[in-house]
């Protein structure tokens, strides 16, 4: 029996209908449309399907979608401001920190949540705290370049 | 996945209501990154699944007079922040700091990596060395059981149907005691452990040690405590033949098996060694209090 499920998704409220067999991701990506969450391992393994709920980061793959019933959820959609891209995104392309893409939503959303907690982390630190988001194509070296340098340019602005 | 009926109670009565009156199998959901996954492949027919997180306290963790009041559903990523309990509980904290990822640790519990109950769950040993019990909530009340008896075997632990954990109990620990827990994994970070160690030492002003606990995970079908490698240490100043006592002690008590992570003389081998370090690490952050 499908549930109807009230939450907020980027500040804005959202209800669907879900079984309580669907995952997060699962709800996000194929019933309400919201494909920039990535699936790349469906297991926890992988953080393509990173999302801030409640606060925390976590694998969407690993949350029921029942489990939103009343939560606030942050995904890569709410990232940018309108057109305006975020300084995380914008850092992500000068540093072309990706190649095929789908680790990079998962990347962005877990550095908000790393700069958001921590906005001088040393460059271990950021590495530790990214450790569960995996990339086959880029070597992580073009990621820690752009997450530090997201880092710096949002400590100045701040 | 299988087909499932989901319930989020909100009080402990209405929790154990569902759990005594189900037709179908129950799976208790706390964090979830143990039992989705398990519910994706293992598991084969439908399920209730009871999510406990919304019973009041099962997120929390405070201070009672003599004891930390642990609720089960807490996130490692809410524990590990905790300064007050990191104070207290460094070997704790460290050992649930060291469960998988930053995304993992947002959802999984203590409470969760106890009743999924694996060998090598990681902060099991580090509940035992410091004489952490279960509150356990039926339809016949309440009951109170040691972590150290709590688990019965691989992935198993005494929970009846009717029952929930609805907290662990961390008794506050004795002046000059502290605890350290370590665990060997191939790589440097998120992995299962292949052998870890955990051990609380007290220790008298002059570093004579009066009372120790030492316990081993992932080399035995549950985390076991090892009262002879902890009755190596008592009485000594964890002196070279003291820590060497205890290592062989806890290689002794291991029943470890074979497989591609590391053999029965590896893990037997490693466990000793941990578990000297992590005397040293717990008698260090005694003489830093
Ligand atoms: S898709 Fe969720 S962690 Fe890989
Ligand atoms: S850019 Fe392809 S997985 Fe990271």
């Amino acid at each position: 029996m499908k549930s109807h499920i009230s939450t907020t998704i980027n500040g804005d409220s959202v209800e669907f209908l879900c079984e309580p067999s669907q995952t997060l991701l699962q709800v996000l990506r194929n019933d309400l449309g919201m494909t920039g969450t990535k699936e790349g391992c469906g297991s926890g393994d992988c953080g393509a399907c990173s999302v801030i709920f409640d606060g925390e980061l976590v694998c969407a793959c690993l949350v029921l979608g029942v489990e939103a019933q009343g939560a606030a959820i942050e995904t890569v959609e709410g990232v940018a401001a309108h057109d305006q891209l975020h300084v995380i995104q914008e850092k992500f392309l000068e540093h072309a920190a990706l190649q095929c893409g789908i680790c990079t939503p998962g990347l962005i959303v877990s550095t908000k949540a790393l700069l958001e907690e921590n906005p001088s982390p040393t460059e271990a630190e950021a590495r530790y705290f990214l450790a569960g988001n995996l990339c086959r194509c880029t070597g992580y070296d073009k990621i820690i370049k752009a997450v530090m340098d997201a880092a710096a340019t949002m400590r100045q602005g701040a | 996945m299988v087909a499932l009926t989901y319930h989020a109670p909100d009080s402990l009565e209405e929790a154990v209501q569902l759990l005594s009156t189900a037709r179908q199998p129950v799976k208790l959901l706390s964090g979830g990154t143990d039992l989705i996954i398990q519910m994706q492949g293992l598991i084969q027919d439908e399920r209730l699944v009871v999510d406990v997180k919304k019973i009041p306290g099962m997120r929390a963790a405070d201070w009672m007079e003599d004891h930390l009041r642990l609720g089960p559903s807490m996130s490692c990523a809410q524990f590990t922040k905790r300064q007050d309990i990191q104070a207290v509980f460094p070997g704790l904290v460290e050992a649930a700091y060291l469960i998988g990822s930053t995304q993992v640790q947002g959802r999984a519990s203590i409470g969760g990596n106890l009743c999924n109950a694996s060998p090598a769950a990681d902060t099991i040993p580090a509940l035992i060395v410091n004489r952490a019990a279960c509150l356990i909530q039926g339809l016949n009340g309440t009951r109170r059981v040691n972590v150290e008896d709590f688990l019965t075997g691989v992935g198993q632990q005494c929970l009846a149907s009717d029952e929930l954990l609805v907290a662990i109990e961390v008794p506050n620990p004795a002046a000059r005691t502290r605890d350290a827990y370590l665990r060997f994994i191939p790589r440097t970070e998120m992995d299962i452990a292949v052998a870890g160690a955990a051990v609380s030492v007290t220790l008298d002003d002059t570093g004579v040690c009066t009372n120790a606990r030492v316990a081993i995970g992932a080399v035995a079908p549950t985390a076991i405590l090892v009262p002879s490698a902890a009755d190596a240490l008592i009485g000594t100043k964890l002196e070279d033949d003291a820590l060497l006592a205890a290592a062989a002690a806890s290689s002794q008590a291991a029943n470890p098996i074979s497989d591609r992570r590391g053999t029965v003389e590896f893990r037997r081998h490693v466990v000793g060694v941990l578990t000297k370090r992590a005397a040293k690490i717990a008698a260090n952050r005694v003489g830093a209090l």
